[in-house]
């Protein structure tokens, strides 16, 4: 008899889950409630805030006058311990005393997201700061991310 | 002739989309039961409305897989156990009295498609033979495991079937008769100043609630889904694939419906709306509305659906509410419990029904 009020109890708190979320949920769709009752995050139209710190895609930072802020010293590929960033130096042709890289490559299939290359930047030129989660490529060619990639936010 | 084909078409349609739409409720009630939203994507010409078209898109999605028959089965068992196993459920809906009679230039027609005079036994039987298709499904299938699923099934269903029809013996001594038109007409009574109606739920409470647990049993749902239990026990569909797959997954929720309509029937007044009777409502509080005879069907007929939706939405709360039985256990909670108390139901009832005479 015990089991049995249990039982009933049981179907009590299903019951008032149901009847609360789809109160909640009924005035959400039509528009009277911000509060959507239920945990689901209907992904491709709304996402979750990513945290400030959160290490995703390497973004490139430029100066004032849009040059580059890499000067090519190679120390983030030093630091690198998944070795997935190729970088070509070349002069700067307007400002003599200055490198810059001709080609700077990450290939993000390799990279781990450790955030070393970020630590190691003296010109703080590097950052991962894109928050977008979608990397996803047929090709893995597709994943090796150049100069004009990895400059846009 | 032609009356009896165009009722059943209409009769079935309005049972597929009604199965349709328990799907649809089963998976809306079970995902905001866990605070979740549920299935809200399908989509026909912009037009979301939070999931409506799902069930089509499942439909669908059903139709167009692959229909793989392993090389090794038993193929006439294999072929035939879906289709009896979804004949045997849809039938029985046939029976069952959707509004009242209606009479047109003298002749009369009853809103089901088998009018029947002994309904009751031919629902029963029918709903017994719908362990052939799970038997011969495990059968045919010619895998031991579907072979032990499918023992397993019928070891169920047989055992809960004896619960079930001993608990309907207590509600035709209440109302004696087995022509569920007439079940309901006895059910539109009203006691206490003409307040409270004779329901078989009132008159007949224990044999209600071992009406709904064994029918559950029957159908095989969750906490009674041994024999199906999709993802850890082995069932007897093992075999099967694509449409066949869903035929035995619409039938199980066509017994859903079923059993909701019978409960309906037999417990919660059949198609009547309180205070409806032949020619209109008739309140307690005085005061009367007379109908002309199709409004009244139209009402009945939509009561009978919003009652069945009550009866359905309360089998999917308990489905997403308790854990699966252990097969001892279930065995148990038939023949011991089940049982006795049914027959127990049937004596009180009885000695109460002897006293009044």
């Amino acid at each position: 008899m015990k089991l049995f009020w249990e039982a009933i109890k049981g179907l009590g708190i299903t019951a008032r889950h149901l009847i609360v979320n789809l109160w909640k949920f009924s005035l959400y769709y039509v528009g009277l409630s911000r509060d959507k009752g239920v945990v689901t995050v209907e992904y491709p139209e709304e996402r979750r805030e990513t945290f400030p710190r959160v290490r995703l895609r390497h973004r490139l930072l430029r100066r004032e006058d849009g040059r580059l802020r890499c000067v090519a010293c190679f120390m983030c590929a030093t630091a690198c311990p998944a070795e997935c960033i190729y970088i070509e130096a070349e002069e700067d042709p307007d400002h003599p005393l200055e490198k810059r890289p001709r080609q700077f490559l990450i290939d993000l299939g390799k990279c781990a997201y450790c955030g070393f290359c970020v630590e190691a930047c003296p010109e703080d030129a590097i950052r991962m700061d894109v928050h977008i989660p979608e990397l996803a490529e047929y090709e893995r060619d597709n994943l090796i991310y150049d100069i004009e990639k990895l400059t846009k936010k | 002739m032609v009356w009896v084909i165009i009722k059943a078409v209409v009769i079935f349609t309005w049972a597929l989309i009604t199965v349709l739409y328990i799907t649809l409720l089963e998976r809306k009630e079970s995902a905001l039961i866990q605070d979740r939203i549920g299935a809200n994507r399908a989509e026909v010409l912009g037009l979301r409305l939070n999931g409506l078209f799902q069930p089509f898109a499942d439909a669908l999605k059903m139709f167009f897989k692959e229909d793989y028959i392993p090389p090794f089965v038993d193929r006439p068992f294999y072929l035939a156990a879906p289709i009896l196993s979804l004949v045997f459920a849809l039938v029985p809906i046939g029976a069952i009295p959707l509004a009242d009679k209606l009479s047109i230039d003298g002749r009369e027609f009853s809103i089901s498609v088998i009018g029947s005079n002994v309904g009751l036994v031919l629902i029963l039987s029918l709903l017994s033979l719908g362990i052939y298709g799970v038997v011969l499904g495990g059968y045919g299938s010619r895998n031991k495991y579907g072979l032990v699923g499918g023992m397993r099934a019928t070891a169920q269903v047989i055992s809960y079937e004896v619960a079930l029809g001993l608990s309907l013996v207590g509600v035709l001594l209440v109302y004696p008769s087995l022509n569920l038109n007439e079940i309901v007409y006895m059910q539109n009574r009203y006691v206490l100043g003409g307040w409270v109606p004779l329901w078989g739920i009132i008159l007949q409470p224990l044999a209600a609630i071992l009406f709904l647990i064994a029918g559950m049993a029957e159908n095989k749902r969750v906490p009674f889904d041994l024999p199906e239990g999709e993802s850890e026990i082995i069932g007897y569909f093992l075999e099967y694939s694509g449409m066949k797959f869903g035929m035995f997954f619409v039938a199980d929720f066509v017994e859903v419906l079923l059993l909701a309509a019978l409960f309906t029937t037999f417990f919660l007044g059949g198609y009547n709306p309180p205070y409806l009777f032949q020619d209109g409502f008739h309140f307690p509080w005085g005061g009367a509305l007379l109908l002309s005879p199709v409004w009244i069907r139209v009402i009945q007929f939509i009561t009978f659906n919003i009652k069945l939706w009550i009866v359905v939405w309360f089998l999917l709360l308990v489905r997403w509410t308790y854990p699966r039985y252990r097969f001892d256990q279930l065995m148990d909670l038939g023949w011991k419990n089940l049982i006795p108390l049914s027959i127990l139901n049937i004596i009180i009832t009885a000695g109460i029904m002897a006293v009044i005479k």
